[in-house]
This record gives structure tokens, sequence and C-alpha cells, in this order.
């Protein structure tokens, strides 16, 4: 086929898990994103103790990526053809401040390099990246809102110039009072067709 | 020395995030890294950061690390051993 599809989507907002539109999992109780995403873990039970050294952001986006991932037969594409684009609007902010904590008083000063290693978005990406073996491109955008154009003229580029056959895409994002992850997985083996129009209309599924 | 190791064990789960585990389950002359605790190259840079905040010590030569990080009984002997008449750990 000619075209991208989306086979798969995940939203996770408000201490709940949705796939494809249908809530599979949420927990009211939890205290904020680090509180929620222990919680996912414990639930999806991925044994992968690395996630307890993650940032906040990170914590966010692997468990999106593993809900998104669970089902999808990685197997069937080289490592090279599988390529991850995340977007946002903080960056690593709440990090980056966690970070600046350490440093700020110059008789107390124990930078963290546990903290400092995650003061960029893209490490992110390399947590999805290392746990699913994905090895094709990856590019993080920080843009103002999701920019569906952005994001599908991105990857429809890389689709086009043969760089790569299937994407992991969305949206992660963590500002102080809030959280948010949108990811989806698009390839040519059907679907929702991937274009903007489609991408917007999914995003918006769950307000 | 005892004290020291189950006082360290608690710093480490605690500042390495090590939060599946407990102080039982650390072997303390298990090695820390690679086949042993698994620790990588980020927590061995904590470790740094413990000793010098949680006990004063500053490691003068890096190339000395792999010696004194080798087990948690190599940390408190290191520990204890650059305490001496400073302070009590």
């Amino acid at each position: 086929m000619d075209n991208l599809f989306v086979e798969k989507y995940c939203h996770i907002k408000n201490n709940s898990i949705f796939v494809d539109g249908k809530l599979v999992y949420a927990d009211k109780d939890a205290e904020g994103l680090r509180a929620f995403a222990k919680s996912a873990y414990r639930h999806l039970k991925p044994s992968y103790n690395k996630f307890f050294k993650m940032d906040e952001i990170s914590k966010l986006g692997f468990v999106a990526a593993e809900v998104l991932i669970s089902d999808i037969e990685l197997s069937s594409y080289s490592e090279e053809d599988i390529s991850i684009i995340i977007s946002n609007s903080d960056s690593t902010l709440v990090t980056d401040k966690n970070h600046q904590d350490t440093i700020d008083d110059f008789d107390n000063f124990f930078p963290s390099p546990k903290v400092f290693v995650y003061t960029l978005p893209n490490i992110m990406i390399g947590e999805i990246s290392i746990r699913h073996k994905l090895k094709g491109e990856n590019t993080f955008f920080i843009v103002e809102k999701f920019n569906e154009e952005l994001i599908v003229n991105h990857i429809n580029s890389l689709f086009l110039t043969h760089k790569s056959k299937a994407f992991v895409g969305g949206w992660v994002n963590q500002s102080e009072d809030d959280y948010e992850a949108f990811l989806f997985w698009a390839s040519d083996k059907g679907g929702v067709p991937f274009n903007a129009l489609e991408m917007k209309r999914l995003y918006n599924i769950i307000t | 020395m005892e004290e020291l190791i189950e006082k360290l064990k608690v710093q480490i789960i605690e500042q390495l995030n090590l939060e599946d585990m407990e102080p039982e389950d650390i072997d303390a002359e298990e090695s820390l890294f690679g086949e042993g605790l698994g620790l990588d190259s980020i927590d061995a840079l904590e470790l740094i950061v413990l000793l010098e905040k949680e006990y004063g010590i500053k490691i003068q030569n890096p190339k000395d690390g792999q010696k004194i990080f080798f087990s948690l009984k190599t940390m408190a002997e290191f520990i204890q051993e650059n305490q001496k008449g400073t302070a009590e750990v």
C-alpha cells in the first residue's frame, strides 16, 4: 500500500488510559502523574525496573508506548523501519525545575545526575526506543499545542521517502499541574486514514 | 561496620529509586554493577554524590571508583577509612 493508516491509538489523561477511545484503566485515587504512572505500571506489569529511575514525563511516555505497542507485531518490521516522532509544549520543564532545585542553594549544592540526565524531552524517546528496540528516525517537536499537520507531514515525508515503514507518533506533555499523552501507531496495514483531519478527530475524542 | 552497611542499603534504595528492593534483598558482598545489583553509569555518579552529600567524602581519583563501589562492603570500608578521626558514621 502507498498510504499510511492509524492502526491503534492511546490517550492518557485525568488518571485514565484509553485505547482506541475506550477506557482500559483508571486510578482516580492516584495523586499526580508520579502516582498514576506507578499505578499504571503495576497494572501493566512490564517488569522493567528502569521505569522507576525515569523522570515523570518519561514514565508517562513509557506507559503510553507500553499500552500502544503491546499487541503490535514488531517482529514483522526491521528495527530500523520503525520511527518515533513525539511533540509537546512544555518540553521537560518540570524536570528542569527539579534539577534547578538541586543547584539553587550554594551551601547545599548537590546536582543529581539522575535528575539532570532527563532534562531533555528526547530522552523520553530514547527510553521508549530502548525498551522496544526502535532504531529508525526520531524527532521531538516543541510546539504550542498538538499540531496534527506538522506530525502528519513529517511522518508522511519519512514514509514516502522510504526512511521508515511504521511510526509511533503523537503528543506527551507534562506541565506543573497537568499531563496528557496521545500516541498512535501508523503503518500501511490498514485502519483510520492517516491525515490531518482524522488525526485532529482522534486527538479530540477524549476531552 | 554492620550498622553502616544497613544504613547504606537504605540510602542506596532511596537514592537510586530501587523501588522493588528491600534492604534484605541486597547482599553486602555482591557486586553493585553488572551481574549483581545491575546498577548503571548514572547510578555510579549518584553514589559519588551520596558519598559527598551524606558522608562528606570526595573521591579524588575517579579511577578508584571501580574498587570503592565494587560492593556495599567495599563502600562501607572506604567510608570508615576516610572518616577516621573526623566523624563517626
